[in-house]
C-alpha cells in the first residue's frame, strides 16, 4: 500500500511537468474557440435570415453528428492533402475541440436566446432599439445567465475531450501517463492522470458557478429581490404618487 | 416632458391634413385565422381613444401592429401621413426597409400588460437605456429627464432599485416613465392594469390620467377599466370579430349603447 | 484529390468494422449503462448516507474524468479480459454515471403524492418502486437515455486507445495503407452522421410523444 502511494507520488509531479502543458493549452484554446463558435452559430440559428439559419443548422448538425475523433483525424490527415495547409498538432487539436464542442454550445446559446421572455424582445422593439443594441444591451445579459449552466457542462466535457489530443501526437496527460506507467505501474500512473483531470474539471466547474451566481445576482435573482423586501416596499412607497387614488 | 411635439392640442385635429394614425383596409391573419379584416379608421392628433371588446376581438392586435410587433397581412397603416410598414408606390403595396420602419416607429411608445422591465438594469437605467442608445442623448441629459419622469410617477426615491425589488404597480409606473422618456407622439397602452393586484391599479391609472391632462400625446388604450376609459378618452371604439361595431364618446357609449353586441358586452363587464 | 474508387473500396471495409465493433459496443454498452444507471439511481436514494455518499463521489469522479484514461487503466490492469470486452464494460460504466443522473431527475419529477399514496395503501417499498415509481420515471427518462446512447456511439472511436479495431481505427489503417486518408475518413464521418442524426431526430419525436 505504501509503495502504491510512493509510486503515485512519483507519477503526479512527472505528469504535471510533462503532460499538463499540452492538456491545458488545448483546453484553453478549445474553450475560446468553442465559445466563439457557439455564440456565432447560436445567434445565426436563432436570429439569422432563413437561409443563414439553414446553413448554420446544417453546420451544427454536421459537427454534432460526426464524431470528435473523426473530425480530429480529418483535420490532421486529410486537410493537409486537400488544402496544402498543415496546421500542426496543437492547432489541429484546438480546431477540432472548438468546432465539435462549439456545435453543442450553439444549441445552448440558441436555447437560452429562445428562453428570454418574449416581452423583453418586444419591449426593446417598442423602444426602437436597433438589432445590435437590442441583443447586446437587453437580450444577451439575460441569455448569458441562462446559458452558463450549459456551458459549465460543456467545458467539463471539453476537459475530458482533450484526452484525445495524444492521437495527433501531442504529449498530453493521457499520453504521458502511458509513458509513466512503464516505471510506476498501471494504477498509480493512470490514477495520477485521473486526479489531475478531475481537479481541472472541478476548477473549471467552480469558476463557471461563480460566474453563474454573479449573472443571476445582476438579474435580481437569488437573495437580492426576496419576498420580504418586496412587501415592505409596497407598504412604504405606494402612497407616494401625487395622483394616486383614482379608480 | 414631451409636450412640444405638436403645436396645439385637440383643436389641431380638424385643421391638420394628415391624421395622427390611419388604418387603411388593414387585414391581419394568424395562420388561417383572420383577426382583422377591411379595417379602416383614423385617430386625430392628441386624441385619446379606448378600444373595448371581447377577448379575441382584435383590439390588442391593433396596438401590436402599430408597434410593428406583428406583420401586417394586407393594407396600410399611416402615421402622420407617413407609411409605417408598407407604402403605396404606383398603386403597388411595397414593404419598407427596416431602417425606414425604425424612423416612424420612434414616434410610438408602448406600455405592456406584463411591464417587461429589463431585469439586468436598475430602474434608472431602464429609463435612460433607449434615450442614450437610440436617441443619442448624453448620459447626463438622459438621467435628468429620467429623474424628472420618476418624480412624476412618484418613484424618484427608487431610481437605484432593482426591478425585482418593486411591486407590480411600481414596476408599471417605471414602464410608463420608460415609454415617456422616448418622447413619443403616440402612446399605446395594452391592458396596463390587468396584471396588477386591485389595490395597486389606482396609482397606475392616476399617473396615466396625469399624462393625459398635461400632455397632448395621442393615446390608444386597451383596457377593462371603464371608469378610466370614461375619464381619459374622447372616443370609445367597440370591436367584435375584427370589426368596429360601434364608436362614440364615452358618455354616450357607456350610457346609451346602440349596438346589441355592445350592450351585451358592457352588461357583462360592468 | 478525392479518389472515388478508394472511397468505394473503403466503404465495405469500414462497414464491416462498423457492424462488428462499433454497433456491438454501442448496443451492449447502452444496455449495461441503462441497467447500472438505474441501480445507481435507486441506490443513491435508498442506501444510508454512509454508503450513499462515497458512492456519489465515485460516480462523480468517473463522470468528470476522461474515458480514454478509464479504458487504458482497465486494459492494462486486467490483461486477461479481451480489449473489446474492456471497451464494452468501461464505456458502459462511464455512461451509467450519466444515465444515473437522468434516472434521478426522472424519479425526482414524480410528485410526492405518488409516494404518499403508496404509503397510504401500505405498499411495501420494493413494490412501490416496481409498480408505481419506476414505470413513470423510466417513461420520462427514455429520451434522455437515448441521447446518452447516441453520445456513447460517437465516443466509440476512443477504443483506438486500446487497439480495438472499430471503424475509425479501420479508417486510419486503410488511409495509411493507401497513402490517402480523405476517402476513408469521409466514409467514417458519413456513417456516423447517417446513423446518429436520424436517431437523434427519433429521440426528439419520442420526447414530444411521451410528454404528457
Amino acid at each position: 500500500m505504501s509503495e502504491f502511494f510512493t509510486d503515485l507520488g512519483t507519477a503526479l509531479p512527472r505528469l504535471v511537468e510533462e503532460g499538463l502543458r499540452d492538456t491545458l493549452l488545448s483546453f484553453l484554446g478549445g474553450a475560446v474557440l468553442m465559445v466563439l463558435v457557439a455564440v456565432l452559430l447560436g445567434l445565426a440559428t436563432h436570429q439569422g435570415p432563413i437561409w443563414l439559419r439553414g446553413i448554420s443548422r446544417a453546420i451544427v448538425e454536421f459537427f454534432r453528428g460526426t464524431s470528435l475523433v473523426v473530425q480530429l483525424f480529418f483535420l490532421f490527415y486529410a486537410l493537409p492533402t486537400l488544402t496544402g495547409v498543415d496546421l500542426g498538432s496543437m492547432w489541429t487539436a484546438i480546431l477540432a475541440l472548438g468546432l465539435n464542442y462549439g456545435a453543442y454550445g450553439a444549441e445552448v446559446v440558441r436555447g437560452s436566446l429562445a428562453a428570454v421572455p418574449k416581452g423583453q424582445w418586444e419591449t426593446a422593439t417598442a423602444l426602437s432599439m436597433p438589432w445590435a443594441t437590442k441583443i447586446r444591451r437587453i437580450i444577451w445579459p439575460q441569455a448569458w445567465a441562462l446559458m452558463l449552466p450549459g456551458f459549465n457542462n460543456l467545458l467539463v466535457m471539453l476537459v475530458k475531450g482533450t484526452a484525445v489530443v495524444g492521437l495527433v501526437l501531442l504529449n498530453d496527460l493521457t499520453f504521458e501517463s502511458e509513458q509513466v506507467r512503464r516505471e510506476v505501474g498501471t494504477w498509480p500512473a493512470f490514477l495520477a492522470a485521473l486526479i489531475i483531470y478531475f481537479l481541472i474539471a472541478l476548477v473549471v466547474s467552480g469558476v463557471l458557478r461563480v460566474l453563474e451566481r454573479r449573472a443571476q445576482r445582476r438579474l435580481g435573482l437569488g437573495d437580492f429581490g426576496s419576498q420580504k423586501e418586496r412587501r415592505t416596499d409596497d407598504e412604504t412607497d405606494d402612497a407616494a404618487p401625487a395622483h394616486a387614488g383614482v379608480a | 416632458m414631451p409636450t412640444d411635439s405638436t403645436p396645439t392640442t385637440e383643436a389641431a385635429t380638424s385643421t391638420d391634413p394628415a391624421p395622427r394614425i390611419e388604418f387603411e383596409d388593414v387585414e391581419k391573419k394568424f395562420g388561417k385565422t383572420t383577426v382583422l379584416k377591411d379595417l379602416n379608421f383614423t385617430i386625430g392628433r392628441g386624441e385619446r381613444v379606448t378600444l373595448i371588446g371581447p377577448s379575441g376581438s382584435g383590439k390588442t392586435t391593433i396596438l401590436r401592429l402599430l408597434m410593428t410587433l406583428e406583420d401586417l397581412t394586407d393594407g396600410y397603416i399611416w402615421v402622420d401621413g407617413d407609411p409605417l410598414t408598407h407604402d403605396r408606390r404606383d398603386g403597388k403595396r411595397v414593404e419598407l426597409k427596416p431602417k425606414q420602419i425604425a424612423q416612424v416607429r420612434k414616434r410610438i411608445g408602448m406600455v405592456f400588460q406584463q411591464f417587461n422591465l429589463f431585469p439586468n438594469m436598475s430602474v434608472l437605467d431602464n429609463i435612460t437605456e433607449a434615450p442614450i442608445h437610440v436617441l443619442g442623448q448624453s448620459k447626463d441629459e438622459a438621467k435628468e429627464n429620467a429623474l424628472t419622469l420618476l418624480d412624476r410617477v412618484g418613484l424618484r426615491n427608487r431610481a437605484d432599485a432593482h426591478p425585482t425589488q418593486l411591486s407590480g404597480g411600481q414596476q408599471q409606473r417605471v414602464a410608463i416613465a420608460r415609454a415617456l422618456a422616448m418622447d413619443p407622439e403616440i402612446l399605446l397602452l395594452d391592458e396596463v392594469t390587468s396584471a396588477l393586484d386591485p389595490e395597486l391599479v389606482g396609482d397606475v391609472l392616476g399617473v396615466l390620467e396625469d399624462v393625459a391632462e398635461t400632455t397632448d400625446i395621442t393615446m390608444l388604450i386597451v383596457t377593462h377599466e371603464m371608469q378610466f376609459a370614461r375619464d381619459v378618452s374622447q372616443r370609445v371604439m367597440m370591436f367584435d370579430g375584427g370589426q368596429i361595431v360601434e364608436e362614440a364618446p364615452p358618455e354616450e357609449m357607456f350610457t346609451r349603447p346602440k349596438n346589441e353586441r355592445t350592450q351585451k358586452f358592457l352588461e357583462a363587464i360592468i | 484529390m478525392f479518389d472515388s474508387e478508394l472511397f468505394l473500396e473503403a466503404l465495405p471495409v469500414l462497414l464491416k468494422a462498423f457492424v462488428e465493433v462499433t454497433l456491438v459496443v454501442t448496443v451492449l454498452g447502452s444496455l449495461l449503462a441503462a441497467v447500472l444507471g438505474l441501480v445507481w439511481a435507486i441506490a443513491l436514494r435508498e442506501l444510508p448516507a454512509a454508503i450513499g455518499r462515497p458512492l456519489r463521489w465515485v460516480l462523480d469522479f468517473i463522470r468528470m474524468t476522461p474515458l480514454p484514461v478509464h479504458l487504458l487503466v482497465v486494459y492494462y490492469a486486467f490483461t486477461q479480459i479481451s480489449p473489446k470486452t474492456v471497451g464494452i464494460l468501461v464505456i458502459g460504466i462511464h455512461y451509467s454515471t450519466y444515465m444515473a443522473e437522468s434516472y434521478r431527475s426522472g424519479i425526482d419529477s414524480i410528485r410526492s403524492g405518488q409516494w404518499e399514496a403508496a404509503t397510504a395503501l401500505s405498499l411495501p417499498r420494493s413494490r412501490t418502486w416496481r409498480a408505481v415509481i419506476l414505470p413513470q420515471a423510466i417513461r420520462n427518462t427514455l429520451p434522455s437515455l437515448g441521447n446518452w446512447a447516441i453520445a456513447m456511439f460517437k465516443d466509440t472511436p476512443f477504443l483506438i486507445f486500446i487497439s480495438v479495431p472499430e471503424m475509425v481505427t479501420a479508417a486510419r489503417v486503410f488511409g495509411g495503407r493507401n497513402f490517402s486518408y480523405i476517402e476513408a475518413m469521409t466514409v467514417a464521418g458519413l456513417l456516423f452522421l447517417l446513423a446518429s442524426y436520424p436517431t437523434a431526430v427519433l429521440m426528439q419525436k419520442l420526447e414530444k410523444k411521451l410528454a404528457y
